[in-house]
C-alpha cells in the first residue's frame, strides 16, 4: 500500500521490502549468538556431567589421591580449598570493606584519591598469574613464608580485593542520603554514622560482593600453582603454615594425565566444584532478593 | 484564510472510534476526530488523559511498546495506517515527529539532518536538503558556519529546532509535536510558535501542550481531552481554537482552560 | 542589653566546652583511629601494585643480568630449560598473540550480536533469563575451559584436521572465546542500554528500521562502553592462564598457523611453576622476566580502556 497524496514521495527510493530484509537478516545472526552462546554453555555442562558422574561417589569425595584411578579422590584438595577460602575471606573482608567505606565516606577529592580509584581499576584486570608471582616473591620469599596456606591466601586477597571494594562501593552508594543526613540530625559523628548507619544498611550488598570474590577465588588455579606448586598431598593441613593443594590445581593434575581414567576423575572433582560454585551464587542470589524487597517496603 | 477551499475542506487524518490499551489498562476510550490540512491542532488536557499517547497513534510509535492494542480507525489521506498491509516505517517517513525534550542524535548538525535522507534513500543533493530544512527551520544562520560541529554543542531551543528542521527534511505531510517547548526558556519557546506559524503552510501540525496559552496562540483548532472516571483519555470537545476558548460548550473544557482544574 | 549578649553567649560555649570533654573526645579518639585504618585499606591498593612491580622488577634483575633486554626482545627461539639454551621470547608473544586472536575473532561478534540482540530486539522478560545464563559461562573456572578443550572440541576439530595434534592454538582459543563472550556482551549491552530511549525513537520516527536504529544511532552513541569491552576482552585474553597451559601445548614457536601446538607466556610461567624451581636460579628468574613484559602488556591495555572511557565518553 502506498500513500500517493503526500509530498515530494518521487524523490525518495525508500526500498522498505529491501531494507526490511537486511534488518531479519541480521536478527538472525544477533539470534544466532545468543544460541550460540547458550549451546556452547549446555555442551560444556553435558560434556562434563556425562564423563563425571560415574566417578563422583562418596568415597571420591572423601579420599586421598592416589596413582591408582579408582581410589583416587578429592578430599585433600576440597579441605585445601576450605582452609584457603576461610583465610582469605579473614583479610579480604575486613580491608575490602575498609577500603570501600574510605572511599565513598571519608575520602576528599583530591589527587590521592583518584590515584587509588585508578589503580583499583587496574588491579582487578591484571592477569592472576601475575599475583602469583607476586606472592612467591613477597610472601613465600621474602616474608619467608614458605609454600603454605597463608602464603597463598595473603596472595588470593590481594587477587579478589578489587572486587570486594568495587562492590562494597556499589552497595554503600546505593543507600538513600537520607539515611546518613538523619543520623546527622542527630548529632552522629562521621564515624558514628558510618559504623552504625552505612555498614549495616549496606551490609547485603557487601555480602554479595563477598561471595562473588570468594566464588572467582575459589576457581583460580594458576596464582595457586605459582605459591603451592604441584604437589601430592596425602594429609590434610592443621595450620595455616602448612602446606597444601586445592581443587583447581588436583583437576588440572588429573586432567594432565594421559589415561583416560584420570579424566573422569577430572570430571567428577569439576562437577564438586561446580556444585560449591553454585550454591554461592543461590547464596548472593538469594541476599540480592531480600536486600531488593526490604528496601521497597 | 490563506488555504484554498479545496485544502481547507479536506482532512487529511481521520479518526474512528480509537481506543488504545496498555496490557489490561485502557489509556484511550473511543476517540474520533478529523484534522484538517495545512492547520495547528492543539491538544490540550490535564496530565495522564493520553494526549501523548492519542498523538503517538499516528506514527505508530505505540507499536514499539510491547503490550499495546488498538482498535479503531486511523485514516492517512483516507487510507487506514492501522491495516495489515502497511509497515509503520513507511508511516512514519510520512508523518514526523518532534519530542518533548530535544534529542539530536550524538553526531554533527549536519549528519543529524541528513539522517532521514540517508536511510530513505533521498535521490537528490542531499547538502541542498539539508540546508533547504535548516532554513525552513530557521536555523541556518546560526549553524551554517559550523554544520560538521555536533549537534550536543546547540543550546536547548537551537536543538529543538535541529530536531524539526531533522523530521522536516524527509518532507513529512504532517508533524507530530509532543510538547515540544516543555523543556524550554521562554525566548526558545517563541521562537518555537514563530516557527510553528509558518510550517502550517506547508504541514499539517498535532501538537500536544500543557501550555493553555501556547495553545491558543498556535492553534487553529483545539482538541481537550480528560481522565474518564476509570482513568482513561477520553475526548471532550474539539473545534475551532477561538470558539473552545471564548465558548466552550462543555462545564469540563471551560474548567480547564479557565485554570480552575488540572 | 550588651551585657546579657555576653552572658549568654559564654553560657552556651561553657556547654558546648562540657560536651567536648566528656564523651566527645572519646569519641573523637575512636573516629580518628577509624579514619586512619580505613585510610590504610585503601592505600594497600597502591601497595599492591607497587608490590607487583617490585616483586616483577627485582628477580627480572637477575635475569637481565645474564641475558640482554635486546636478545629477550627480538630473539626467535625460546629453549630456556634446553641445551642449547636460548632466550628469545618472541615465539611465546607470538604464541599469545595467536590464542588471543583467536579468542576475539569468536567472542567479539557473537557478543556484540547478543548485546544488539538484548538491547534492541529482546522483550524484558527474555532479556532477564538470558543474561544471567550467559553470566555462567564468566564464572565457570578456567581449569573447566581446559578440559572442555581437550576433552570435546579438540577431538572434533581433529576430524577436520586430521594431522593436528591434540593440543594446538585453534581449540584453546576457540574455547577461551566461548569464555570471554560474555565479557563482550555484558560491557557492550549495558552501553547500549544506557543510550536514551529518546535517540532511538528519534530514529524511529524518521523511518528507520529496528536494525537501521542499531547500526545508526545505538552503536554510535555507545561506542566507547563497546570499545572498552573489546579491550578488556582482550587483556583477559592475554592473562588467561589455565586453558592456555592445559589445551595450547607446551612448544614454544613462532607460527601464526592455529592448527600448530605452540606456548603463551603464561603457559611457560606455570610449566615452570609445577617444578620446584629453586629461587635465584636463572630458570626462576626466567619467569619473572616473561611475568614483567606480560604485566606490561596488559597495562598498556588497561591504561587504554581507561583512556577510552574518558576521553570519548559522551553526554547524551
Amino acid at each position: 500500500m502506498t500513500f500517493n497524496t503526500l509530498n515530494y514521495s518521487k524523490m525518495y527510493n525508500r526500498r522498505i521490502a529491501m531494507r526490511k530484509g537486511i534488518g531479519d537478516a541480521f536478527y538472525s545472526l544477533f539470534l544466532l549468538s545468543v544460541l550460540v552462546g547458550i549451546i556452547g554453555l549446555i555442551t560444556l555442562l553435558v560434556q562434563v556431567l556425562t564423563e563425571g558422574i560415574p566417578w563422583l561417589s562418596w568415597r571420591f569425595i572423601t579420599s586421598f589421591p592416589s596413582r591408582h584411578p579408582q581410589e583416587a579422590g578429592i578430599f585433600s584438595a576440597l579441605m585445601g580449598t576450605i582452609w584457603l577460602m576461610g583465610l582469605t575471606a579473614v583479610f579480604t573482608v575486613p580491608i575490602g570493606v575498609g577500603a570501600a567505606i574510605y572511599l565513598e565516606e571519608y575520602a576528599p577529592k583530591n589527587w590521592l584519591t583518584r590515584l587509588i580509584e585508578l589503580n583499583i581499576a587496574n588491579l582487578a584486570s591484571v592477569p592472576s598469574i601475575i599475583y602469583g608471582l607476586l606472592g612467591l616473591t613477597i610472601f613465600v620469599g621474602w616474608m619467608a613464608l614458605g609454600r603454605s596456606i597463608l602464603a597463598g591466601a595473603l596472595t588470593l586477597s590481594l587477587l579478589v580485593m578489587p572486587i570486594v571494594i568495587l562492590a562494597s562501593r556499589e552497595a554503600i552508594k546505593a543507600l538513600p542520603l537520607t539515611y546518613r543526613e538523619a543520623a546527622y540530625a542527630l548529632g552522629a559523628t562521621r564515624w558514628q554514622v558510618t559504623k552504625s548507619v552505612v555498614v549495616p544498611a549496606a551490609l547485603p550488598g557487601i555480602l554479595t560482593g563477598v561471595i562473588l570474590a570468594m566464588s572467582r577465588a575459589i576457581g583460580e588455579a594458576a596464582p595457586v600453582i605459582a605459591i603451592s606448586a604441584l604437589v601430592y598431598l596425602t594429609f590434610i593441613p592443621t595450620s595455616p603454615l602448612d602446606r597444601f593443594t586445592v581443587m583447581p590445581i588436583q583437576i588440572f593434575n588429573w586432567i594432565s594425565r594421559p589415561q583416560n581414567e584420570f579424566r573422569g576423575l577430572a570430571a567428577a572433582g569439576i562437577i564438586v566444584l561446580l556444585i560449591i560454585l553454585l550454591s554461592m551464587n543461590a547464596l548472593a542470589i538469594f541476599l540480592r532478593n531480600r536486600y531488593q524487597v526490604r528496601t521497597e517496603v | 484564510m490563506q488555504n484554498s477551499n479545496y485544502l481547507y475542506n479536506s482532512n487529511i487524518l481521520e479518526v474512528k472510534n480509537l481506543n488504545v490499551w496498555y496490557r489490561a489498562f485502557q489509556a484511550l476510550k473511543e476517540i474520533s476526530l478529523s484534522i484538517p490540512r495545512h492547520h495547528v491542532i492543539a491538544c490540550i488536557g490535564p496530565s495522564g488523559c493520553g494526549k501523548s499517547t492519542f498523538l503517538r497513534c499516528f506514527n505508530r510509535m505505540n507499536d514499539l511498546i510491547p503490550g499495546t492494542r488498538i482498535s479503531g480507525q486511523v485514516l492517512l489521506d483516507g487510507q487506514d495506517i492501522y491495516n495489515s498491509g502497511v509497515d509503520p516505517t513507511e508511516i512514519r517517513t510520512h508523518i514526523g515527529m518532534v519530542f518533548q525534550k530535544p534529542n539530536p542524535f550524538p553526531k554533527s548538525i549536519f549528519d543529524n539532518v541528513a539522517f532521514g535522507l540517508r536511510i530513505n534513500g533521498f535521490k537528490g543533493n542531499i547538502k541542498e536538503a539539508v540546508e533547504s530544512s535548516l532554513r525552513r527551520a530557521a536555523l541556518w544562520d546560526e549553524v551554517k558556519d559550523r554544520l560538521n560541529k555536533s549537534a550536543l554543542t546547540l543550546s536547548g531551543g537551537q536543538q529543538q529546532r535541529l530536531c524539526i528542521a531533522r523530521a522536516i527534511a524527509i518532507q513529512p505531510a504532517v508533524i507530530l509535536m509532543d510538547e515540544p517547548c516543555s523543556a524550554l526558556d521562554p525566548v526558545a519557546t517563541l521562537k518555537i510558535e514563530d516557527l510553528i506559524a509558518i510550517l502550517k503552510e506547508e504541514y499539517t501540525i498535532v501538537i500536544v501542550t500543557h501550555n493553555i496559552q501556547q495553545a491558543a496562540r498556535v492553534s487553529d483548532y483545539t482538541a481537550f481531552f480528560t481522565m474518564a472516571d476509570d482513568r482513561s483519555g477520553i475526548l471532550v470537545e474539539f473545534g475551532k481554537t477561538n470558539e473552545i476558548f471564548s465558548n466552550p460548550k462543555d462545564k469540563r473544557t471551560e474548567d480547564y482552560i479557565t485554570g480552575r482544574f488540572g | 542589653m550588651e551585657q546579657d549578649l555576653t552572658k549568654s553567649k559564654s553560657k552556651i560555649i561553657w556547654l558546648g566546652d562540657r560536651a567536648k570533654s566528656t564523651w566527645g573526645k572519646r569519641q573523637n579518639i575512636e573516629g580518628r583511629a577509624a579514619q586512619i585504618f580505613l585510610l590504610i585499606c585503601a592505600l594497600l591498593s597502591i601497595a599492591t601494585t607497587v608490590g607487583i612491580v617490585v616483586s616483577l622488577v627485582s628477580q627480572s634483575v637477575g635475569f637481565f643480568k645474564e641475558v640482554s633486554i635486546w636478545e629477550f626482545l627480538t630473539g626467535t627461539r625460546w629453549t630456556p630449560i634446553l641445551i642449547p639454551r636460548s632466550y628469545g621470547v618472541l615465539p611465546l608473544v607470538v604464541g599469545t598473540l595467536l590464542v588471543t586472536i583467536i579468542s576475539v575473532i569468536v567472542a567479539v561478534p557473537i557478543g556484540m550480536g547478543i548485546a544488539i540482540f538484548l538491547s534492541t530486539y529482546a522483550p524484558e522478560q527474555l532479556r532477564r533469563i538470558i543474561k544471567p545464563v550467559l553470566e555462567i559461562l564468566a564464572g565457570i573456572p578456567t581449569v573447566v575451559y581446559g578440559y572442555f578443550a581437550i576433552t570435546l572440541v579438540s577431538p572434533m576439530l581433529q576430524k577436520v584436521f586430521t594431522n593436528m595434534l591434540i593440543f594446538n592454538a585453534l581449540s584453546a582459543g576457540l574455547v577461551m572465546g566461548l569464555m570471554i563472550i560474555p565479557m563482550v556482551s555484558s560491557l557492550s549491552e549495558d552501553a547500549m542500554m544506557a543510550v536514551p530511549q529518546s535517540l532511538k525513537e528519534g530514529a524511529f520516527a524518521l523511518g528507520a528500521t529496528r536494525f537501521e536504529v542499531a547500526l545508526k544511532v545505538t552503536i554510535p552513541s555507545a561506542l566507547s562502553g563497546i570499545i572498552t569491552s573489546i579491550i578488556l576482552a582482550l587483556s583477559r585474553a592475554i592473562g588467561e592462564t589455565m586453558i592456555v597451559t592445559i589445551a595450547a601445548g607446551a612448544t614454544p614457536k613462532m607460527t601464526f598457523n592455529p592448527i600448530d601446538s605452540i606456548q603463551t607466556m603464561t603457559a611457560f610461567i606455570v610449566q615452570l611453576s609445577l617444578g620446584e624451581t629453586p629461587h635465584g636460579s636463572l630458570e626462576y628468574n626466567t619467569i619473572f622476566a616473561v611475568g614483567l613484559l606480560l604485566f606490561l602488556m596488559t597495562l598498556i591495555m588497561n591504561l587504554l580502556s581507561q583512556w577510552v572511557v574518558s576521553r570519548w565518553h559522551r553526554r547524551y
